[in-house]
């Protein structure tokens, strides 16, 4: 028997197809251990220059990747890194999200221990380019304006874009965007104030 | 054919090209192409996967018979592509932050099982990866085209970020239209059929001047020797 008839045998399929099975989870596995402990790497870094744009330079002298706390948020676990100097707390770098136009906004904010918003960025985002884009900060500066406000300043209802009546602008054509961004900041807000002990404790 | 290594070219670059004539991968083509630099990219990189593909599926074509030749293309497919996604987020992460929404898209482009069906498993090994780098080029080719067009009409650049992609060399690519804000419309989804479908329209009045072309020559000659 060659092999061309052998190739047809119903037997020779299954053997053939796990055999190819096998050797593709093997090589899967070891090109995961081969890139793990670099994709990890480079993840971490990618948080710290992140959670370094939004803490102005010099709040911070420690690590705060490695110093976080982890609470609850509308039930879903969230991690806050505590930037500290000289060992007392200075600010909490935490994520927020909030439904835009088409999918989540992902929202990273730093928050002073005096409860002032110290930076917001954009990190991840679904919104129609060219409208509501301009929450990036590559697109538009719109999202330094959370800079310096807190709970009190603006009042907590003036917390909007101008056209609900806030202090925010949004954009021509795009209010649903930037609306959502303020509200994700605002709850972000409100979360600090209300586990501030557990945070700089 | 198989053995016309200049035929293959041509094939995948204009004759056969993946966008333009076969009509495959339109879920890339729509989604990447809002600007020059997304579609170079994606393209590049389906490029690489089309080739090594094409290689490995020329290679086994004999050990694997053809009642489940499928679903062993699409294992090797998708492990492949796994694994030029690992390795670019471990080793090239600059680059990946810029593609890795991309490569993992690959995995669902039909053209690379389509070439692994109708080339490479009844061609050379050889000839199966000319075949993935003229089809692959061709894509590029085809993506870059598009979403430069959109990319102009739209946000009035060209090549924007290209220096993210291919190094600070290329920042000279890198233009701007002054006083141009764009035509959002070009940047959404039918902006991009639209463009799809005026560049298909002067494909085919293209072939067909060079068919008449052709056909002339060839009477011509018939006239001459008679």
């Amino acid at each position: 028997m060659n092999f061309e008839t052998f190739r047809e045998k119903i037997g020779y399929q299954p053997v053939l197809l796990g055999t190819f099975a096998l050797l593709a989870s093997g090589a899967l596995a070891w090109a995961s251990s081969a890139t793990g402990d670099a994709i990890a790497a480079a993840e971490a870094k990618d948080l710290r220059d992140s959670l370094s744009e939004v803490l102005p330079a010099g709040t911070a002298d420690n690590d705060f990747l490695k110093d976080t706390v982890e609470l609850e948020k509308d039930g879903k676990p969230i991690v806050i890194y505590r930037a500290r100097k000289d060992g007392a707390v200075q600010a909490a770098l935490f994520k927020v999200s909030e439904r835009g136009y088409s999918g989540e906004i992902q929202v990273l904010m730093a928050v002073g221990t005096d409860g002032r918003a110290l930076g917001v960025r954009v990190l991840k985002h679904t919104e129609t380019p060219g409208l509501g884009d301009k929450i990036e900060i590559k697109k538009d500066p719109w999202v330094k304006s959370f800079d310096g406000k807190s709970l009190g300043d603006p009042a907590p209802e003036k917390w909007a874009v101008k056209k609900d009546g806030g202090v925010f602008d949004q954009f021509a054509g795009a209010t649903i965007t930037p609306r959502a961004v303020v509200k994700a900041v605002k709850g972000g807000m409100d979360f600090f104030t209300a586990h501030k002990a557990e945070i700089t404790g | 054919m198989s053995d016309n290594y200049g035929s293959i070219m041509k094939e995948g670059l204009w004759g056969q090209n993946v966008v333009f004539a076969q009509l495959l991968a339109m879920c890339p083509t729509m989604a990447v192409t809002t600007s020059g630099t997304n579609g170079l990219g994606m393209g590049l990189a389906t490029t690489a996967v089309l080739v090594v593909s094409n290689i490995l599926v020329s290679a086994i074509r004999h050990t694997v018979s053809s009642q489940v030749r499928i679903p062993v293309f699409v294992v090797l497919i998708a492990t492949l592509v796994t694994i030029v996604d690992m390795a670019m987020n471990a080793w090239l992460h600059d680059l990946y932050k810029v593609l890795g929404l991309f490569i993992a898209l690959i995995v669902v482009n039909c053209a690379i099982l389509g070439r692994a069906e109708a080339f490479a498993v009844k061609n050379g090994v050889v000839a199966s990866a000319v075949d993935g780098l003229a089809m692959g080029l061709g894509f590029t080719g085809a993506l870059t085209v598009i979403g430069l067009i959109r990319e102009f009409l739209g946000a009035g650049t060209l090549f924007a970020q290209a220096s993210n992609l291919l190094g600070p060399a290329f920042a000279f690519l890198e233009m701007k239209v002054p006083g141009y804000g764009g035509a959002l419309l070009m940047i959404l989804p039918p902006g991009g059929f639209a463009i799809l479908g005026f560049l298909l329209a002067g494909k085919r009045i293209l072939d067909q001047r060079m068919e008449a072309k052709a056909a002339e020559a060839v009477g011509c000659a018939v006239h001459a020797a008679t």
